[in-house]
């Protein structure tokens, strides 16, 4: 070194540097120190652990049983001894002293100090539920937790995680590797929240049931039961119970202030420290996850780094690399479970303002999603292939302007550095042999793909249906749009129309692919079919769910989220906010007991009009949301139930009086349209669907516009469809005369099953008959033998699983959430004013 | 203090990602917190700038959402309409703090000054 000769042996003293916290970052603080000074302070280091400090972030491994204890020191005793270092080990510091500038120890030491460092990291999250002190119970933090779970993991059983972020999937992994029978909890509906978004969460969630571990979601625990002083089970608030030998609680971290706080130094979340880590009081300085820096406490080693360096600029007044302090980190996260790979990093909350790039690759298992701003990355989230994770990241940190390298951007560092030629798409296409396989689900060379097109096929529908190339999962859609682009040039015609700008499929190419590839969950609709935004729209997430709850009755569960306002509150939502309910009044008929309990409901609530609907039933007008379910409960009590005036389903059946009472009447009117409106309530639809029926030719129910309307005959009963009143007033087709009421019923049941399972979301019958074509329905209907049997055989089917009121489930408290206020606000002095 | 600075609205699990719930104030408008898809919260007064539709009902995809009255799209970032149309929403500034929940006082009580 070529610093000039020290004045050491002139020194009075060394100062003495006490630490706190035998950790991470503790230790590194010292290193750091060492290297600028060696002999400016003599050092002290406590720890509560009884060992030299290890690698805490290879304690998952060593619970997997990938790594040893030994192969994850990182400061043997040695280390201590050379450097002249004190390590108090397996005795936490009770309290600081600051007047007196020393610490006191559990056992009595006490330590003075000239600089005091803490770094006592953070203490597990403990949610306080009942249990949480038995026996078996254990967190994630240090290597005796680790112990334990190795001695619990030898007697084999069944091991309950509690959270599904980074530590407890990492603890999961290790017990499940250890024999253990594994179950995961957590509260949010998808795994790693804080790092990953819908899409990805789910990846991992199928990969690690996959493995054999059970993976609850949106599960909320209510307690852990014990059975002879040792954890038994984990019981969850909505009752399930399930067993355990041993409860991991990786619900998250805090920052350890405890000892700071005590000891007079201003913390918040965490100690506060300035850009040099030094705290309140300019003697104590503070590093690690202990501490709160500009607002942010973090989790993670790699800020650690920094920040000891800063630190030990600051306490040895020599700068190695020159920094002014430290700035902050951009953290990125990996997981630690073999053969799954996942990253992490920046904002990827996406949508507005950013602009993202999504690629999925469902064959190989991949999803990657990158977010812009100003041409620069604020976020990545890959799972399947993280092999570029490191090279976002760098672009990310740097704020790099990757404008010139867009295009290729999302396959990775090899292909978007690969030079001018790969970055224009099409370029990279043309010069694909013929052979080179464009579309692997169907297996379709460049060549096929480029024939068909000679061919005739001027349009993406045209070639997929013709060459089979992007029909399946639709990944190499860009591939096959540059093809057609470099073939015909302008000549290129618009397909039908995209379900909407997420995709590239239509609407009926995913409802046939729903079924080929029996997709159940929108995430995987969206990952299959190469969804190209994270989480899809306003457009396609209701008509996913519709999809899938049409597909797979009984199986899918209705995902609320996807719902539009009227039909996630069961209400109709008024222009001022407040909602209208309309209670089912079956063809039209109701009682003095119906009308007493409206009559009560219109004056309890305030309800500001009560109107008689075009579809013969009554609609309260002015509830407010909060009190939705009281009102309900007073109709369901009255016997009414929904009338499903908010949804994309069975709406109203219009009566006339009929054979009963008119004197034209030729059959029963009324009688068939309660029937067909007990058959088909509840059922979800494309869109809104209403019936009618009338007594006789005179048509007073109106039923020649409506989307299934019968008109009584002397012989029977003529079906009519595809009717609509509205902007544009529609009548009704004739599709065909049956003679019983039974099979007016069946062939009604069919003909909205048909309608159910072809038309497009949110395409009234009218508008698909017209698209379709009457001959079309009735083929579908009356060629095949048994088609109208088999189609209402479906749809009956299907009710079982709807007609379930949905007023009844929220009058009982069902959704409490959705009806709710957080809380109200009254300003300080309102009361006065 | 924390306490006088930060409105506590209790803990996070009380609105599902992708939903919103609402705090109505007492002599100002009534306020949205909305939980994203992908774990992230934000506030803003509940009321479009369009036609005052509550968009604590709207569909939330990526971090915007979509007003349940005619279909507008806002940013939950910034309170700005996206797309074609114009106007912008005031926005709470809020955080989470240990699980909980937290909107910055001066701005939710100050609405009415503002
Ligand atoms: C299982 C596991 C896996 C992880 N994986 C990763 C990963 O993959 N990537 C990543 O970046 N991060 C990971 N982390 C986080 C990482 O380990 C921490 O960010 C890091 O250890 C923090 O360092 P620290 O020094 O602040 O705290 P610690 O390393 O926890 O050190 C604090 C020390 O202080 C001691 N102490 C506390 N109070 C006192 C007291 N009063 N007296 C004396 N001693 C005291 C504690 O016993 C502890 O030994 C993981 C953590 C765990 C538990
Ligand atoms: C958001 C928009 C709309 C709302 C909230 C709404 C609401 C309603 C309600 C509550 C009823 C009473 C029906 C019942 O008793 O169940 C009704 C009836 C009716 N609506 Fe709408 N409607 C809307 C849009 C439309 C549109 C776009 C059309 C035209 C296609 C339409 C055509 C009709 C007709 C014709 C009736 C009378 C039904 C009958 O006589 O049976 N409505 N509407
Ligand atoms: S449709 Fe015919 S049966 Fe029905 S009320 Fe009118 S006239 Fe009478
Ligand atoms: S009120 Fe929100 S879009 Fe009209």
């Amino acid at each position: 070194m070529n610093a000039p000769a020290t004045f050491d042996s002139a020194r009075p003293a060394r100062e003495k540097l006490v630490v706190i916290g035998n950790g991470m970052a503790g230790c590194r603080a010292v290193e750091e120190i060492l290297e600028r000074d060696r002999e400016r302070f003599d050092v002290v280091i406590f720890g509560a652990e009884p060992r030299v400090n290890y690698n805490r972030i290879m304690l998952s491994p060593v619970l997997a049983g990938e790594k040893t204890f030994d192969e994850i020191v990182l400061n043997t005793a040695e280390w201590y001894t050379e450097n002249a270092i004190e390590l108090i080990a397996g005795d936490p510091v009770d309290h600081i002293d600051r007047e007196r500038k020393t610490v006191v120890s559990r056992s009595g030491r006490v330590e003075p100090y000239d600089k005091l460092l803490i770094a006592t990291g953070s203490d597990p999250f403990i949610i306080p539920v009942p249990g949480r002190d038995l026996p078996g119970v254990v967190t994630f933090r240090d290597l005796d937790d680790v112990d334990k779970m190795l001695a619990a993991a030898d007697l084999g059983g069944n091991a309950v995680v509690i959270g599904g972020g980074l530590l407890g999937l990492e603890a999961a992994h290790g017990l499940s590797l250890r024999g253990m029978n594994v179950t995961v909890i957590h509260l949010m509906p998808t795994l790693m929240e804080r790092q990953l978004d819908e899409a990805a969460g789910w990846l991992l969630k199928q990969e690690l049931e996959r493995r054999g571990q059970t993976i609850l979601t949106g599960a909320d625990t209510e307690e852990i039961v014990g059975k002879d002083g040792h954890v038994d089970a984990v019981r969850l608030k909505d009752g399930r119970e399930i067993p355990a030998d041993i409860v991991v609680m990786a619900v998250g971290i805090r920052p350890a202030t405890r000892l700071a706080k005590t000891g007079g130094l201003e913390c918040e979340r965490g100690i506060l420290v300035d850009d040099h880590m030094v705290t309140s009081d300019p003697d104590v300085v503070a590093v690690g996850e202990c501490v709160q820096h500009r607002g942010q406490c973090y989790g993670l080693v790699a800020p650690l780094w920094e920040m000891c360096r800063a630190l030990a600029d600051h306490l040895t007044e020599r700068k190695l690399d020159g920094s002014g302090g430290y700035q902050g980190s951009v953290t990125s996260t990996k997981l630690k479970v073999s053969g799954i790979d996942v990253f992490s990093a920046g904002d990827f909350s996406g949508g507005g303002e950013g602009e993202d790039i999504v690629m999925r690759d469902a064959a190989r298992g991949v999803y990657k999603r990158l977010v812009l701003k100003e041409n620069r990355i604020v976020g990545a989230v890959l799972y399947g292939d993280t092999a570029d994770g490191n090279w976002y990241f760098d672009l990310l940190r740097k704020e790099e302007d990757i404008s010139d390298m867009r295009e290729g951007l999302i396959f990775g560092q090899a292909f978007a550095l690969g030079g001018g030629a790969l970055a224009d798409s099409n370029a990279a296409v043309a010069a694909l042999s013929d052979d080179a396989e464009i579309c692997g689900c169907n297996g379709v060379s460049k060549g096929k793909v480029v024939d068909t097109i000679l061919a005739g096929a001027c349009s993406l529908d045209a070639v997929r249906s013709q060459c089979k190339a992007s029909a399946s999962c639709g990944s190499c859609t860009g591939l096959v749009e540059s093809l057609l682009a470099l073939t015909l040039g302008d000549e290129v015609q618009a397909g039908a129309s995209t379900m909407c700008k997420c995709t590239s499929f239509g609407h009926d190419d995913v409802r046939r692919l729903i079924l080929e590839k029996e997709l159940k969950a929108i995430p995987q609709v969206m990952q299959e079919l190469h969804w190209t935004t994270p989480d899809g729209c306003a457009s396609c997430r209701p008509a996913l769910n519709y999809y899938l709850l049409c597909a797979w009755p009984g199986e899918y569960e209705d995902d609320q989220k996807s719902r539009f306002v009227n039909e996630r509150l069961h209400a109709n939502i008024q222009k001022d906010g407040t909602y209208s309910v309309v209670p089912r009044m079956w063809g039209g008929i109701t009682n003095p007991r119906e009308l007493r309990a409206i009559a009560d409901v219109v004056e309890k609530f305030d309800a500001r009009m009560v109107k008689v609907t075009g579809g013969q039933r009554l609609d309260i007008f002015g509830i407010r949301k909060e009190d939705l379910p009281a009102v309900w409960a007073d109709l369901n009590a009255a016997g009414m139930v929904s009338g499903h005036a908010y949804g994309k389903s069975l709406r109203t059946v219009k009566t006339c009086v009929g054979s009963e009472w008119c004197r034209f009447g030729t059959q029963d009117s009324t009688g068939l349209g309660v029937k067909l409106e007990q058959m088909s309530w509840g059922s979800w639809m494309p869109h809104k669907f209403k019936m009618a029926v009338s007594g006789c030719p005179r048509n007073c129910a109106e039923a020649t516009i409506k989307d299934f309307g019968v008109v009584c005959v002397d012989s029977g009963y003529e079906l009519h469809i595809g009717g609509n009143g509205g902007i544009k007033v529609r009548a009704t087709d004739l599709l065909c005369k049956v003679a019983t009421e039974e099979e007016a019923l069946e062939t009604c049941a069919a003909f909205i099953q048909l309608y159910r399972e072809d038309a497009h979301y949110l395409e009234r019958t009218a508008p698909w008959l017209e698209r379709k074509g009457l001959e079309w329905i009735k083929a579908q209907m009356f060629d095949g033998l048994d088609a109208v049997r088999q189609l209402a055989a479906r749809f009956r089917h299907s009710q079982k699983f709807m007609q379930d009121d949905p007023w009844a489930k929220r009058a009982a408290g069902e959704r409490r959430d959705l009806h709710s206020h957080l809380a109200t606000v009254v300003p300080a002095g309102m009361e006065y004013a | 203090m924390m306490e006088a600075t930060w409105l506590d609205l209790g803990p996070i699990t009380q609105i599902e990602p992708g939903m919103a719930a609402t705090l109505p104030v007492i002599g100002g408008d009534e306020i949205a917190v909305f939980h994203t898809m992908r774990g992230e919260f934000y506030a803003l007064v509940n009321k479009c700038p369009h036609r005052q539709g509550p968009l604590s009902q709207g569909i939330v995809h990526g971090d915007s959402v979509t007003c349940p009255l005619h279909n507008w799209r806002i940013s939950l970032k910034s309170g700005q309409v996206l797309g074609d149309d114009e106007g912008c929403v005031p926005t709470i500034p809020l955080k989470i703090d240990c699980g909980r929940i937290y909107l910055l006082r001066e701005s939710v009580v100050g609405q009415k000054a503002a």
